[in-house]
Order: C-alpha cells, then structure tokens, then sequence
C-alpha cells in the first residue's frame, strides 16, 4: 500500500480498501521507522494525524469525501500550522509555535487531507542540498551519503522513500525542482501568485512559491486542484482563473512544439545527464512532439542577478527576527541593541547571514543601482528571453539540474559552485513562469530529472505533458533500496 | 569589489548581525567572491532598460477600509519571549 499514488489511494479509500486511520498509521510507522537515517521530518505530528484520519473517515461515512479526503500528506516547516511547530530549519524558529494555518495548509485541511509531519529543509529555505538546516542534514534514500538536494530536501527524500505519498514544497530558485530531481520525484513549481503565499514564511517575497512534490504528474494535478486559487490574503495572488488540472491530463501531445535552449546543454552540463534529458525529449517526439533549437542568450546572468534580487529580499523579510516579539532571543542582553544583534546573530546559520549581509550590502546607500536596480534590468532581459521564445514554441524542456546528488559535505563549504548549480532552474523564477521537473533516468544508480517550463499559468499544459511521458516511461516509478 | 575587515563589520551592524571577531575575515573572503560572481552581470548593456521589480505586470489591489482581523493578543504573546500585562518587554532604552 505504500508505494500506492494519490490517486491509487484515493480509489482504495473511496473502495473501503482501507481507512484513513490505518493508512495513517502505516505510512506514521515508516516516518518511525525510517526517518532516524533520513532525517526528512522535523516533526512528526502522530496525535494531530490520527485525529484528523479519524474525522476524514467519519467524513467519508457520511459520504462527504473529496479526492484527497483521508490521505496522508507531509507539509514542508515553511508552511506555518496552528498549533504545531513551524520552525524553517532554523533555530530562530524553533521555539516558534504558529498561531494560524498558512492558506494552502487551511485548503488542504478543508480537503480532509493528513497531516502528518512537518518536514525538515535548509534553513529559511536558503540552500541547495539541506545541510543549512538547524535540525542536520536529510539524507537521500538512493544513497545516505548524498545530500537530497534542497531546500524542499525533507519533503524529496520522504516522498522518494514513501515515507508520506505525497508532500509540499516552496520553489524560490529551484528548490521544489532540483530535489525533485536528485530524489527522482515529480515537483512543479506553479506560475508567481498561483498559489497563496499567506503563512508562507517569506524568503525572497517577488520569487517564492509553493507547489506540490509527487510521485506523479497525475498525483501533482490532484494537489493543485486543493491547493491552487486567489487568496485575497496574498496581495500578489493571481486573479486568473483556476483550471481543473486533472481535466487535460490525457489530451494528445502531437504537434506539440518544444524548445530547447542551447545555453541549457552547453558547457557544465553533466554528459550523463544531457544523453538522459535528450532521450526523455526523444520520448517526448516519440509522442508526437516537434522540437526545436532555442537561445536564451541571458541565462548566464541568471545567476547573479538571482544572488542580489533573491538576498536583497531576504535581508528585508528576515529583518522581523529581531528577539522581541517570536522567535530566539540571546541570554541577559545588556540593551536593545546587544538584544537584536546577539539574538540575530545566534538564531540566523551561516548561510542564511551570509545572505542577509549581501542583501544589507546591495541595498546600502551609494550601490542601489550598480546592483539592485542593475539586477532588476536583467530580470527584465530575462523575462523577455522566455516570451521571445515562446512565441516560436509551447514548452521548453531541459535538464533540472548541472549533476545527481553530491556528497554530504562536498559543496557545503563553497557557496559559489552550490550557487552555480542552479543556473537551470533560478532563471524560471526571475520570470514568474511555471516549471515541473519529473524523473527521466539515472545515472550512476542516482536519479535525474528533466524539465518542462511552460508559460504563464499552464500548469494543465506542463501536467499534461508530463502525464503523458510517465504512461510512457517507468523512472518515476523506481523505489530506492530498502524502501520498496 | 573585495570587503575589507572594516566594510564587513559595517554591514553587519547594517544588518543587525552580532558577528565574531574570528569569523570576520572568513565572511569578507565569502561576501566578496559571492559579490565576485554578482559583478559578472557588468557584463551586459542595461541601458535604457527598464527594471522590473516583479515577473507579472501586478498593481496593488485596493479593498474597502475595513476592519477585517479580530484580536489574538493573547494568542500571538505565547510565542514573546518576554512579556508583561499584555506589553512586549525589552532591555531600558531610556535611563
């Protein structure tokens, strides 16, 4: 039953297969079971669970059940949950219990969905591969000595292990799709406002998204049907409306044309991975689909820019941590000052200062506009990049990431070559757009991921395309060691 | 642009960041490669182009000016650190 989808779940419930407090119960005993050497959750919520298991199957009994109703779903500790700990992998927060529900918890609650845990991520979302989190690094369950990817890296490594079928994940520069990718899972990161960002702790607050983390695409529509929508609590919620996504899963892909950036299989490329992605679009073309060569000439300043506008952000955002209303505060400061300083220097990781202080730095007086302003052009240029091309073409596919899962401690101490890594995915969220990646292979017994980004607000185009790839290929069906 | 000691120290009282005099000169050499790599965007032409601040051409949505949040004082004080008769306590900031 574990190794059971959403929507196999969803028919063994409606069947009476299964209760939810039993399903419950199974998948609570594999978080017990598993997660001392994965490290995915930061809080297991078994009381909360099972009370909430209980009340969807009085629900379904009184035939009252949704699609999700009953089925069991980790929640990434970016997502505040009332009366549960909602920590962002930080020590700041760690004592922070959350006063209300984040709206897509709240979506997901009105769902009948299970909450079962809070899982574990780098530290306010600031990182590539876990290891910044307060609570230790996750481990990826096709190999413990690899990092899962991060920052949703608690979230990748509990649904590649199913220790939870399904779970969320906020997608700031990559970070939905890039675990998704080394743990060999489905992640789609929604177009900017598509879903609320309310009780979302914020990051970079012009980038940050939430979206589901699945073992399918089919399992991903299902998600977004609970989890999509305007949310006049968001105030840069998108007034568009909200598709069944459920709805095109199946529709044909002939003729759907693809473009494919020649920046993304250039140089730095992994040559194991550019031979997976290019036969995942093969498959894609088997299909019915016509690819061409596209230019995205300004991908390389997608980095940079991202490292100014994304800390830039966060220096601002963090600035409510400041020891006096929630949160850490330092022993015995000597006045206010020595409080908001210690208690920020103690509470915030490294990682996460280094961000601030860049931020504090580009925004300073006298630099705004050699970086901030400068940055915000090419976010400009980049934008424009992706609307050029798709006027030529429907999708764009590539890989998700530069490589498979590195080693524990093998970029940890290099900012930069972990910063590098992500030049796939952080240009999609300079421009807002939607991006899934799904499993597309493995090299060396490790998983790696392709990506689709569609344009604004198709998601049913993107789920519908990698819907259609997975009833053709078995990746993401793939269950790691020890797991099965 | 390289950080000195002394801009590092600077941008960390900016930022309210209580640092450790050994770890100093291990931020300088990180926060100037990491702004090393940011310089790389010199590399293009941006004039006359305009900014953009967000991906999606959004305005700020205006709502009637009423009073839609109740009060959860209480509430929200059992996460203070320190606290007294409803009031958020800090260090005296005035002798």
């Amino acid at each position: 039953m574990h190794l059971s989808t959403l929507a196999q779940l969803s028919t063994a419930l409606e069947s009476k297969q299964i209760s939810s407090e039993e399903l419950t119960r199974l998948y609570l005993d594999r978080c017990n079971q598993f997660n001392d050497s994965l490290n995915c959750f930061i809080t297991i919520n078994k009381d909360i669970a099972l009370a909430q298991a209980k009340s969807a199957d009085k629900q379904r009994a009184a035939g009252n059940a949704l699609a999700l109703t009953g089925i069991p779903i980790a929640q990434k500790d970016i997502f505040c949950t009332k009366g549960i700990k909602t920590s962002c992998g930080s020590k700041m927060l760690d004592n922070f219990i959350a006063p209300y529900d984040a709206t897509v918890i709240e979506k997901m609650n009105l769902a009948g969905m299970v909450n079962i845990g809070k899982t574990n991520m780098d530290e306010f979302a600031m990182g590539s591969s876990n290891e910044t989190s307060f609570y230790g690094p996750v481990r990826n369950p096709w190999d413990k000595d690899t990092v899962p990817g991060g920052s949703s890296g608690g979230s990748a490594s509990a649904v590649a292990a199913r220790l939870s079928p399904a779970a969320t994940g906020t997608d700031t520069g990559g970070s939905i799709r890039q675990p998704a990718s080394l743990c060999g899972i489905t992640g789609l990161k929604p177009t900017y406002g598509r879903v609320s960002r309310y009780g979302m702790i914020a990051f970079a607050s012009s980038l940050d998204q939430g979206g589901p983390m699945t073992q399918t695409a089919e399992d991903a529509a299902l998600m977004m049907n609970v989890i999509a929508g305007f949310d006049e609590r968001d105030s840069t919620s998108a007034e568009h409306p909200v598709d069944d996504y459920t709805a095109n899963l199946n529709e044909s892909i002939e003729g759907l044309k693809i473009g494919l950036p020649k920046e993304y299989f250039g140089a730095g490329l992994d040559s194991n991975i550019a031979k997976i992605v290019e036969d995942g679009i093969k498959e894609l073309e088997k299909l019915g689909a016509v690819c061409k060569e596209i230019e995205l000439p300004n991908t390389q300043l997608s980095i940079p820019a991202y490292y100014v506008v994304a800390p830039a952000e966060c220096s601002s955002n963090l600035s409510r941590f400041d020891g006096v209303r929630f949160g850490y505060r330092c022993e015995d400061p000597k006045d206010l000052s020595d409080l908001y300083c210690r208690s920020r220097g103690e509470g915030f990781g490294k990682e996460v200062k280094r961000r601030i202080m860049i931020g504090a730095y580009v925004l300073s007086a006298g630099y705004y506009d050699a970086y901030y302003l400068k940055a915000q052009q090419i976010r400009h240029l980049i934008r424009d990049d992706f609307q050029n091309a798709f006027k030529n073409v429907d999708v764009i596919a590539g890989p998700t990431a530069t490589g498979t899962a590195f080693k524990l401690n093998e970029k940890i101490n290099d900012p930069i070559s972990m910063y590098l890594s992500d030049i796939y995915t952080v240009s999609v969220n300079l421009a807002g757009l939607p991006a899934i990646s799904v499993p597309a292979g493995f090299s060396n017994k490790l998983p790696v991921g392709m990506q689709l980004i569609g344009n604004y607000f198709e998601e049913s185009r993107l789920l519908n395309i990698a819907h259609r790839f997975q009833q053709a290929t078995d990746h993401h069906k793939a269950i790691p060691g020890g797991f099965e | 642009m390289s950080l000195d000691k002394s801009e590092v120290q600077k941008i960390a009282w900016l930022a309210k960041l209580a640092i450790d005099d050994q770890d100093i000169s291990t931020y300088s050499n990180e926060l100037s490669n990491i702004l090393g790599l940011v310089e790389t965007m010199n590399s293009v032409d941006t004039n006359g182009i305009s900014p953009i601040a967000h991906p999606l051409d959004l305005t700020a949505r205006l709502r009637p000016d009423q009073v839609t949040e109740t009060n959860h004082r209480d509430q929200f004080q059992k996460n203070a650190p320190l606290i007294d008769d409803g009031c958020y306590l800090v260090p005296k900031v005035i002798e």
